[in-house]
């Protein structure tokens, strides 16, 4: 994701320090186009013919939208990508709001008033993240098959909210944490309760966090495939199953694939984009004081 | 308005054997000033956060206005509290910040708008009722905070340490305003701070802590001139009493050589106390230095000139070890560093028996 911040204009360095931080930052252009390069490539690819993408690797051709509007072509019987594009809306959406809604008191417990063993209690939310999700997936698909819940776009809420749980959690108490303890008692001495306190006093400071954390919620519901191809092949299922399902089992089809990976990644760079001020605040919240 | 007191309040913080405030006997009367003083660790803020409900009281009782609060939430207290670091609500503008206690209390919005600009009127905030805390600079975030604690007229006013993020020239005209504002108002202050100079200039009363033990509350005054203990007397002075270890000889006093000359009911109430080491105190300004060559001998080792006055740092030979005398002297003193010199005692001394305790 593309995400700039602008420096402060350098300071001189003196001596020798001088070659290491040109070096340095020699090193860290290097690395950040070798992160770029991939998507560059992927949509260059998705405005070339097939046969161009097959072909050798070339800079210049003749650029086409056809492949957008093939792979946007509802086709019968297959998910198409509107529906793919609404279910992952709203599946994301709806995910992400759940977790932020169940993480804040979590975090607010957390960070304020912690209880005996707290740091028990944060270590286990993210033990539930150790497990391998393959090595649960079977008794996740018996338990969505009982319950009915196959196919459905309810099925990939619950286990997106349950995946961002924890991270959420983990985001939210750092920031948490970071609200001066006086604030909270001035507020108590104020008259305010305790969830005025939380409303009018501490969301409003950790606001650029509560941003940084759902868009991280966000970016990894949006960008989920092994549950959605698992429990949702079909009707209800979300963009990373239909980017999958450009994949023929015939013909050529990399500018296809290209052009469908560009759509599914454009909504969180986009996202990324408006939000990367705020984020970059929240993500280096606590380490500016 | 109100009359506050701490009643053999205690407060043990979790997994501590010692407590930080221990059996805290103390009466405020209505619209005294009351300041808390003593070294960090002492327990003044924590007796101050008690009373504000912020602390549990482990043992003992709190009272405002003869109401037991000891059990009530901050919020049922009616007080109001200025924090260190002010605490301000960065979201909120300087009025809401100061309306908020209001908003909370339901009191209408034309009212509550009255009241803040009432009290942005009393501290000069008015240009700025509408900016954010940081774009104020740190006087005027104090002010703010005051602001926000004198618009709701609570009972009773509860500062932590207000003035100690303030440079020392804002400090001392703050510290004015301060007692002004309190005087103004007539509500009871209880305030905190470990600068005995802030205790002295602003409290009608100070109350001296030492390990969460309250060793002697009383006016300034009364400290200054009988300090009930060794370390109040150390503590209440700038610069520090002269207090030195002295040997009880023949029933004698020496410092330095020099017999120290006691008032009758000293010397009995020192010759009832068992024990040979006593503390002695003399403060600088009862110290002055001798033309003819009598009293304690020494070498001026250290000249701290202040413009109006002088204090003059003399080691002289007591007991066989170096000690050094602070000696008040006017602002122009011809003396220097070097000069050998002697001392004579000129006010009154304090005879600390072996325990500490004034005799």
């Amino acid at each position: 994701m593309a995400m700039f911040t602008r420096a402060p204009k350098a300071e001189p360095i003196l001596g020798q320090n001088r070659v290491v931080h040109h070096l340095l930052s020699l090193l860290t252009w290097i690395i950040g186009l070798l992160f770029f390069f991939p998507l560059f490539w992927l949509t260059l690819n998705g405005f070339k013919e097939e046969s161009v993408a097959n072909g050798d690797p070339v800079l210049f051709f003749d650029p086409t939208l056809d492949r957008f509007s093939e792979v946007t072509e509802a086709n019968a019987g297959l998910l198409s990508f509107a529906e793919a594009f609404g279910n992952s809306f709203w599946i994301v959406l709806a995910s992400t709001a759940l977790a932020m809604v169940l993480a804040v008191p979590a975090a607010y417990a957390l960070a304020i008033r912690p209880m005996r063993k707290w740091r028990d209690v944060l270590f286990f939310f993210i033990s539930t993240k150790f497990l391998p999700i393959v090595g649960i997936i079977m008794p996740i698909w018996i338990i969505a098959r009982d319950l009915n819940l196959l196919g459905t776009r309810t099925v990939l809420i619950v286990l997106y909210t349950a995946m961002n749980l924890p991270l959420a959690v983990w985001m939210l108490r750092s920031f948490f944490a970071e609200v001066p303890k006086e604030l909270i008692e001035a507020a108590q001495i104020d008259g305010c309760s305790l969830m005025g306190q939380i409303r009018q006093v501490i969301l409003p400071i950790v606001a650029p966090g509560l941003a940084a954390t759902a868009l991280l919620c966000v970016i990894f519901a949006w960008n989920e495939f092994f549950f959605a191809v698992q429990l949702n092949p079909t009707g209800a299922s979300t963009i990373p199953v239909w980017v999958n399902s450009q994949q023929k089992f015939q013909g050529q089809f990399l500018a296809g694939l290209s052009a469908a990976s560009v759509l599914a990644t454009l909504p969180v760079v986009i996202a990324g984009w408006f939000a990367q001020k705020r984020m970059i605040r929240g993500l280096a919240m606590g380490a500016i004081k | 308005m109100a009359e506050v007191r701490y009643e053999a309040a205690s407060r043990i913080y979790p997994g501590s054997e010692i407590p930080a405030v221990n059996k805290l006997d103390l009466d405020i009367s209505n619209g005294e000033l009351l300041v808390l003083v003593g070294p960090s660790g002492s327990g003044k803020s924590t007796a101050l956060r008690m009373l504000a409900g912020l602390e549990t009281v482990n043992e003992g009782s709190i009272h405002i206005n003869d109401v037991d609060v000891t059990l009530k939430p901050p919020q049922d207290r009616d007080i109001a509290m200025v924090f260190q670091n002010y605490a301000l609500y960065p979201s909120m503008t300087v009025g809401e910040n100061m309306g908020f206690a209001l908003k909370q209390a339901k009191v209408p919005k034309e009212e509550r708008a009255a009241q803040v600009r009432e009290a942005a009127r009393i501290l000069d905030l008015e240009p700025y009722l509408d900016r954010k805390p940081k774009n104020l600079s740190g006087g005027q975030r104090q002010r703010v905070a005051m602001g926000r604690a004198i618009v709701r007229s609570p009972q009773v006013f509860l500062m932590d340490e207000p003035l100690s993020n303030l440079d020392a020239k804002l400090r001392v005209q703050t510290r004015t305003e301060l007692a002004d504002l309190q005087a103004r108002l007539g509500t009871t202050m209880v305030y905190v701070t470990h600068d005995q100079v802030e205790a002295m200039t602003m409290g009608h009363r100070v109350a001296v802590l030492k390990d969460g033990i309250l060793q002697q509350v009383a006016s300034p005054r009364e400290l200054y001139r009988r300090p009930k203990n060794r370390f109040v007397a150390g503590f209440i002075g700038s610069p520090a009493m002269n207090l030195l270890d002295v040997d009880r000889t023949d029933g004698q006093f020496r410092i330095a050589g020099t017999t120290i000359e006691l008032t009758d009911e000293m010397k009995a109430a020192a010759s009832a106390v068992e024990g040979t080491t006593f503390g002695v105190g003399v403060r600088p300004e009862h110290l002055k230095f001798t033309s003819d060559g009598s009293g304690m001998a020494g070498e001026v080792v250290v000249v701290e000139a202040l413009g109006s006055e002088s204090f003059l740092h003399v080691k002289v030979q007591h007991e066989g070890r170096d000690e050094l005398l602070v000696v008040h002297e006017a602002g122009d003193t011809d003396f220097g560093r070097g000069d050998n010199v002697t001392i004579a005692v000129t006010g009154p001394v304090h005879v600390f028996a072996p325990d500490g305790d004034s005799v």
